[in-house]
């Protein structure tokens, strides 16, 4: 292949065959020097941002949705474009015609279209209703095929936040291959594949991959029309870098169209995008302002991305997040860094644009970053509370150099690597549901193998761990017995067409389980070991609530003792997983994250031996539970970072809020400092890291006086959220976590 | 491998308000001082605290290794960490072969042979210079000026770098007199290196209560930002 639109880059097979990380490999400049080359934002953009926020407002004083099309089914062509400000916009594209304005999109389920709809006001049109009346969502689908028992483990929250009524999202198209080859080379590719998929025997597996093959061209086409729709021919690649940022923009526009997936992705593009910002530069068709605000209003297009929510589905993820995750940095295979001018331009958007949650900027952190960046990202973190941090030296070696993180810590191979998004178990719950021989003591459900409940004065650690085993091992093979279920059906009825069509059409999967209540159940069993656990009996002998006396380690203070407790039961989940085969043969990993689910996982769970009282919320993600910890900081962390990204290969999310001047006196301590604590933490292995630098009292004056604080962004557990949009359970939450202070 | 033991009040993995860059601080049980305006009330007692082994009081300093960066370290504070001087003569060698920098935080109440050799050992000296007067020193710490002056006379001869601190207590110590008086003495002692004034907080109101002691200095306020920043600038 060759284009016009190439001259100026570097050739290599990225010629031949699609194949974007070759062309990045051969063309990038890496940057090792500061950010003082950094533009602020131009009138033009500030003015775009005033339009933005004057939306944005309107969008909270109408409860959080500013209006909803309840006439059109979210499709990548089924709506008018939409403008900002058409004349002044540089990057263009809205999910519907209007900026904010939510589209309907109920292939994953019509019920929760209609209640969405609801919630604010709307009424889901006749129109919407009578057209999904003749076709099965893939919510009609999972309900045909759930049995009795994965009901029950739905209803008792054992299982919870399973992607059975939305989209499962956590799929990121290679959006940049329509910069780099434009549609029509993308539509052949797939000709070809789809003629070699032709010539297999036809088995239910190849007609499956045929069928999606043939969609995931007519999706390419549509992109294509599309964009047509904006003005744009982008069948041929991009000539400039605001082409190049338009037509990637274009397909991730497409996807949000189609798809109303948890958590839509955005990929690794900021190193990409800065070889065509570099080449139009050395043509001095491009300066450093300009190029600023390309990114600038790419991003300000990004955090106007939405989807119809119901009031359900944000009690679990709160906030209104889209997970339009951006992973910015990490190190190359041949050791340079992946560090671009782009990288910095991408983080300055929080500068001049002002702190927000969207898109989930995410530096993927190596001990050898120069330190420059390094520096940057400390000072923007201190700054904003708006960046994560996850372990390019740890993903590296499983996922290469090309890889980006879908929602909040999932890594995967871009375009060459898919998830099936798979929720999280309460590991908590399963505890207790042990404890009791197969009674959940909270709603009574029996479900699992029964057996009577522990019957001793004091519980038995070698007692209590045995049942734990039986009913683990249960767990484990209904949980992925479940989610083949659901994504069988997903596939069937809700198939990512467009994002599909921007990935190789041989796609490798990983199937990526969660648990909950991780630390809960550790100092459970650390309690029941070493300090004196009498349970306490309702009037039927189940369990309800435990007396604990003595102390005992708690997870978060770097004690052996407990912390290989924790990791021992993040790793026997792993292995009881693996033992049931997945849906495609996808590749079983695991999480410790639970977005805000935390508030609602604890509400669903009864008092535990480590004398959480029926009802209070888990510690988020793998985080030790809040002010247990009594070493300070850095054991909390060493404990956290003793759990192996082995044993979770789909990440273990842990949330530090410190206030800052605990972090130093001066702000250049404070930099250096918060550069040296990520340092030691992720040189011991661990995964991942929320950084908060914020006083309690701040969030205790916004959740008094949201009106006052309508931008304060604070990381939760892979996520930033705006925390005025939180609820106000999940507000009192976040503000009894551990604020790490100086003593 | 030391077979002496602490008694410790506290072990904080991260400190980056006592020395130099991200520092495992070590709170020491134990002071012979009885200071008007102390914060740590629950670590003058000698025999309070938890008794720690030598051994299991450094692994949890190496713990803390991988996150000091460049410029961070452990310091031992307290209390008074002069009062367990032995047990540290044994613990920072094993220290300092890991090239880890120490500090160690005090009053200067005690200048003996003990010291001297762990002040040697030491990378830097945080000395507490309470108040510039000899009556407001005795009367406030029932401790005398001349041994806080031997002690940095001393450091001086040795030239072990030296951050002076004091704690500025409003209507006590706060007028720019005797902050210059403090910030003259870089000009007799060269091992100086920074003077810091930390302003007066009263956030120990509630460990008093709880040890029912009496906190002599209840009725003075905290000191500001600002106050801390106007002295500064007024001696500058």
């Amino acid at each position: 292949m060759n284009f016009n639109q190439w001259n100026g880059f570097k050739i290599g097979k990225w010629q031949d065959t699609i194949d974007v990380r070759d062309f990045i490999q051969n063309n990038y400049q890496p940057y090792e020097a500061d950010s003082s080359f950094l533009c602020p934002a131009t009138d033009r953009t500030k003015a775009l941002m005033e339009k933005f926020r004057i939306l944005q407002k309107k969008e909270q004083e109408n409860g959080g949705v500013l209006s909803i099309d309840v006439d059109t089914v979210s499709s990548i062509c089924s709506y008018a474009p939409g403008y900002l400000d058409k004349e002044n916009e540089i990057i263009v594209g809205f999910q519907t015609d209007e900026p904010l304005k939510r589209g309907v999109n109920p292939f994953g389920g019509i019920r929760m279209a209609r209640s969405a709809c609801e919630a604010y006001g709307y009424k889901l049109s006749d129109n919407v209703e009578n057209s999904f009346k003749y076709r099965t969502t893939h919510n009609d689908g999972v309900f045909r095929v759930y049995t009795d028992e994965m009901k029950a483990a739905r209803h008792c929250a054992l299982l919870t936040g399973l992607p059975d009524a939305y989209g499962r999202g956590r799929i990121i198209g290679d959006y940049r291959r329509i910069a780099l080859y434009g549609i029509d080379v993308l539509i052949e590719e797939k000709q070809k594949d789809k003629k070699e998929i032709g010539k297999n025997t036809m088995t239910a597996d190849n007609i499956r991959l045929l069928e999606e093959v043939s969609q995931q061209i007519a999706f390419l086409a549509l992109i294509k029309e599309m964009a047509a729709m904006y003005g744009f021919d982008i069948s041929a690649p991009a000539t400039n870098a605001k082409e190049a940022i338009q037509w990637t923009y274009f397909g991730y526009l497409a996807a949000n169209k189609e798809q109303n997936g948890a958590a839509m992705s955005f990929g690794r593009t900021s190193t990409f995008f800065d070889i065509y910002i570099q080449r139009d530069m050395d043509k001095g068709i491009l300066t450093e302002s300009q190029a600023q605000e390309l990114i600038d209003d790419l991003v300000i297009k990004l955090r106007m991305a939405r989807h119809l929510r119901t009031p359900e589905y944000n009690e679990l993820f709160g906030g209104d997040p889209m997970w339009i995750t951006e992973s910015i940095g990490g190190m190359g295979e041949d050791n340079r860094t992946l560090v671009t001018k782009s990288s910095f331009r991408i983080l300055q958007t929080l500068k001049n644009l002002g702190p927000a949650p969207e898109p989930n900027l995410t530096v993927l952190w190596s001990d050898r970053l120069p330190e420059p960046f390094k520096a940057f990202c400390a000072e923007i973190s201190i700054d904003t509370d708006s960046i994560q941090y996850e372990n390019d030296d740890i993903m590296r070696t499983s996922y290469g150099d090309d890889y980006a993180i879908a929602c909040c810590v999932s890594a995967m191979k871009v375009g060459k690597q898919m998830q099936f998004f798979g929720a999280r178990t309460n590991l908590a719950k399963l505890l207790l549901l042990a404890i009791n021989g197969g009674t959940d003591n909270m709603t009574g459900t029996k479900i699992g193998p029964q057996m009577e409940p522990i019957s001793s004065d004091v519980l038995s650690f070698d007692e209590v761990k045995e049942r734990f085993d039986i009913y683990l091992e249960w767990l484990s093979a209904l949980y992925v017995n479940t989610m083949n279920c659901i994504h069988y059906m997903h596939d069937k009825y809700a198939y990512e067409k467009s994002q599909m069509a921007l990935h190789d059409t041989v796609v490798q999967r990983l199937m990526a389980f969660g648990v909950a209540g991780l630390s809960v159940a550790a100092d459970s069993f650390s309690a029941i070991k070493y300090a004196t656990v009498k349970p306490v009996r309702d009037e039927n002998g189940i369990i309800v609530d435990f007396i604990t006396e003595g102390d005992f380690p708690k997870f978060g203070n770097d004690d052996d003792r407990v912390d290989s407790i924790a990791h021992d039961l993040l790793h026997d989940v792993s292995v009881e997983l693996k033992k049931t085969p997945t849906y495609k043969d996808a590749v079983h990993t695991l999480s410790a994250l639970t977005i805000t689910s935390n508030v609602m996982y604890g509400k669903k769970t009864g008092s535990t031996p480590d004398g959480r009282k029926a009802g209070e919320a888990f510690a988020p993600g793998a985080n030790p539970m809040h002010n247990r910890e009594t070493n300070g900081a850095i054991a909390s962390l060493n404990s956290v970072s003793k759990l192996s990204y082995l044993d979770a290969r789909d990440g273990i999310s842990n949330t530090f809020s410190i206030v800052p001047e605990a972090l130093g006196k001066t702000r250049q301590e404070q930099i250096e400092n918060l550069v040296a604590i990520m340092g030691g933490y992720f040189n011991n292995c661990a995964h991942h890291l929320n950084v908060n630098v914020m006083n309690r009292e701040l969030l205790i004056k916004a959740y008094e006086n949201p009106e006052e604080y309508p931008n304060l962004t604070i990381r939760v557990s892979g996520y930033a959220v705006n925390f005025c949009k939180l609820s106000k359970e999940q507000q009192r939450e976040v503000i009894s976590r551990t604020f790490h202070e100086s003593m | 491998m030391t077979d002496l033991n602490f008694r410790i009040s506290s072990f904080q993995s991260l400190g980056t308000v006592d020395g130099p860059g991200v520092r495992a601080v070590v709170f020491l049980q134990g002071c012979p001082l009885r200071c008007h305006c102390c914060h740590n009330p629950e670590t003058w007692d000698i025999k309070g605290g938890n008794i720690i082994s030598g051994e299991e009081l450094l692994h949890k300093i190496l713990r803390c290794k991988a996150y000091f960066g460049a410029k961070g370290g452990v310091t031992f504070s307290g209390g008074e960490p002069l009062l367990q001087a032995q047990a540290l003569l044994k613990l920072i060698p094993q220290l300092k072969e890991e090239n880890i920098h120490v500090a160690l935080d005090t009053s200067g109440c005690a200048l003996n042979d003990t010291v001297k050799k762990l002040i040697d050992m030491c990378d830097l000296v945080l000395l507490d210079y309470k108040y510039t007067t000899d009556d407001d020193y005795f009367k406030y710490t029932s401790m005398k000026k001349s041994a806080v002056d031997d002690f940095l006379s001393y450091l001086n001869q040795v030239g072990k770098p030296t951050w002076l601190r004091q704690v500025i207590i409003p209507t006590v110590n706060d007028s720019n007199e005797s902050v210059s008086i403090l910030f003259k003495l870089k000009d007799k002692y060269s091992c100086i290196e920074k003077i810091e004034l930390l302003p007066f907080r009263k956030l120990c109101i509630e460990k008093y209560k709880e040890l029912g002691i009496n906190f002599p200095f209840n009725d003075k306020r905290e000191a500001t930002k600002e106050d801390i920043e106007k002295l500064k600038n007024a001696v500058n």
